[in-house]
């Protein structure tokens, strides 16, 4: 289990991360989201005592890793954004030597051959990691990280760098560790995150935008009660009956989509579901309606939203939400 | 720590370094041990070792250069920073994995021990206490050497700032030399890692010497882990 209390660095005047909280339970796999220099690393890095934080707390396994950095560092196995590999190592004798410098007490042999079949380098074992395609080395990092079993995985963009098909075996490998680990992923990816993790931070500008599952997280920023639809008839007498409509907040006539064909930006008050309405209307009127569709969101979307400004205002709605 | 001198042994040999720096040493010493021992009939180490001293000054930045800086140059002391080990560990770990190729390089004297043990008496005591010295001398400086290579993360720049690291404590003698100031002038001889290893080859055994030696090699690993400390916190 991660516990993140108000964490936050300067660097000088710049704060990289401004008091971050969020906590991670056991067998949970969570998404780290947010824009290039957002303080994603910067967070991670301090979770594996890598870096200080200049205030706050983090707790792993209930060990503070300031406090007692060894037994905390002993329970996280750690993917950095660069993998740390000893570029004129083979792979076999890197892992021997990350064995041995995590101390490891599982019975060697058997446990690196576990670790390097599960990341499917079993192939270039005796391979100078020098001369290693780039997916090979992250896979090899990820090895690292996995030696010794270790009850947390923090994993620094784990799939870059790797061709398609081997980012669905990692995520599936990921997904599969996550069951009995505690996951931290971070990620550009969106369909990622949305793929593999249960819970999602969004980090912008050094603070957490979003907090929540995935679904959740869109739903949030759904709002069903909005509606694109695309209406065959006249315009005015559509916009002028939609708007006689109970409930309605807002209807705005979009583009000329087809010849003499509307498209409708419709928004009712929040909890209203106006699509039979809109359909009883249109029947009424013998106009055709071609096409109806709340306007949901993907994971892109929402990032796009969170990290463009608007943050600020879920963000009090989150810690409004806390509150009750 | 094991773990991490086991590494650097290897990484020493599998690169040049080791080879570039025994065969150099050994070249070196080979050459004045022919010219004062074997060329002039004398069984007296003591020429060869005050030799060793500027050898060492060097020879040693070139063995520490690339134990901290390379790491940080391909990013894997984050691996080492992340992993369960304390600091010291790390730093004595390199420490004590280059003064093993120190080692390794100075025990050639025994050798040259043997080989003048056939033709004549070798004051064998003497001898010791030189080879101890010359120890003492390196693990100082590989200290030095190493706290310089934590501060780059250029090779290069590693071992020329260690060469002129040594190469200053070695000028603390001439400068010495010049300072009429009687105080200032014991002061400066009582900092010379010349002076006290001069001694060692004239076959005075001084125990403070000793110490001076160890506790300059305890300092500046404990600044090594300073400087990863402060890094960590900045």
């Amino acid at each position: 289990m991660i516990e993140v209390r108000n964490l936050t660095k300067h660097y000088g005047d710049k704060k990289a991360v401004n008091d971050i909280s969020f906590t991670v339970n056991d067998g949970e796999i969570l998404g780290f989201l947010g824009p290039n220099g957002a303080g994603k690393s910067t967070t991670m890095n301090m979770l594996t005592g890598y870096i200080s934080s200049t205030s706050g707390q983090a707790l792993i396994n209930g060990v503070d890793i300031l406090e007692d950095p060894i037994r905390a560092k002993s329970y996280i196995g750690y993917l950095p954004e660069i993998p740390p590999l000893y570029v004129d190592m083979t792979v076999h004798s890197y892992l021997n030597f990350v064995f041995d410098l995590k101390k490891c007490k599982l019975p060697r042999r058997s446990h690196l051959k576990d670790v390097l079949t599960l990341c499917k380098i079993a192939d270039v074992e005796n391979r100078i990691i020098k001369n290693l395609s780039k997916g090979y080395k992250q896979r090899v990092g990820l090895a690292q990280a996995l030696i010794g079993n270790p009850p947390v995985l923090i994993l620094d963009e784990p799939t870059v760098g790797l061709d398609p098909k081997q980012m669905v075996e990692i995520r599936t490998l990921i997904k599969r560790l996550g069951k009995n680990h505690t996951v931290i992923l971070s990620s550009h990816i969106l369909s990622e995150i949305q793929a593999v993790c249960d819970r999602v931070i969004i980090i912008n500008h050094g603070v957490v935008a979003a907090d929540d599952t995935a679904s959740n997280l869109s739903d949030k920023v759904t709002t069903d009660h909005r509606i694109m639809a695309r209406i065959d008839g006249p315009r005015a007498e559509i916009l002028q009956a939609i708007r006689g409509l109970d409930g309605i907040k807002y209807i705005r006539a979009d583009m000329e989509r087809e010849p003499g064909v509307y498209e409708y930006e419709i928004e009712a008050e929040p909890g209203i579901d106006i699509r039979r309405d809109i359909n009883r209307v249109a029947r009424e009127h013998e106009w055709d309606i071609l096409t109806l569709r709340t306007m949901e969101m993907t994971l892109e979307d929402i990032f796009l939203k969170i990290t463009m400004g608007e943050n600020i205002q879920l963000n009090q709605e989150n810690k409004k939400g806390d509150g009750k | 720590m094991g773990a991490i001198y086991r590494r650097e042994i290897g990484a020493f040999f599998s690169s040049s370094i080791a080879y570039i720096f025994l065969a150099v040493f050994y070249i070196f010493s080979g050459l004045f041990f022919s010219l004062d021992n074997v060329a002039a009939g004398s069984t007296n180490l003591s020429g060869v070792f005050s030799t060793l001293f500027f050898i060492s000054i060097f020879l040693i930045p070139l063995l520490t250069m690339r134990l901290f800086s390379e790491e940080k140059k391909q990013r894997t002391e984050q691996g080492l920073l992340t992993a369960p080990v304390s600091l010291t560990g790390i730093v004595l770990g390199k420490y004590f994995a280059a003064l093993t190729m120190y080692v390794i390089a100075v025990s050639i004297i025994w050798i040259y021990g043997f080989i003048l043990s056939i033709y004549g008496t070798v004051a064998w005591l003497t001898l010791v206490a030189n080879y101890l010295a010359a120890l003492l001398v390196g693990g100082a400086f590989i200290a030095i050497g190493l706290f310089v290579s934590s501060l780059t993360e250029n090779q290069v720049a590693a071992a020329v700032g260690g060469i002129v690291c040594l190469g200053m404590i070695f000028l603390i003698d001439i400068v010495a030399s010049f300072v009429k100031t009687g105080w200032l002038q014991s002061f400066l001889y009582d900092l010379s890692f010349y002076t006290r290893y001069y001694e060692f080859t004239c076959g005075i055994f001084n125990l403070s010497s000793v110490l001076f030696y160890i506790s300059t090699a305890v300092l500046f690993n404990f600044f090594t882990v300073r400087v990863f400390e402060k890094r960590r916190w900045s």
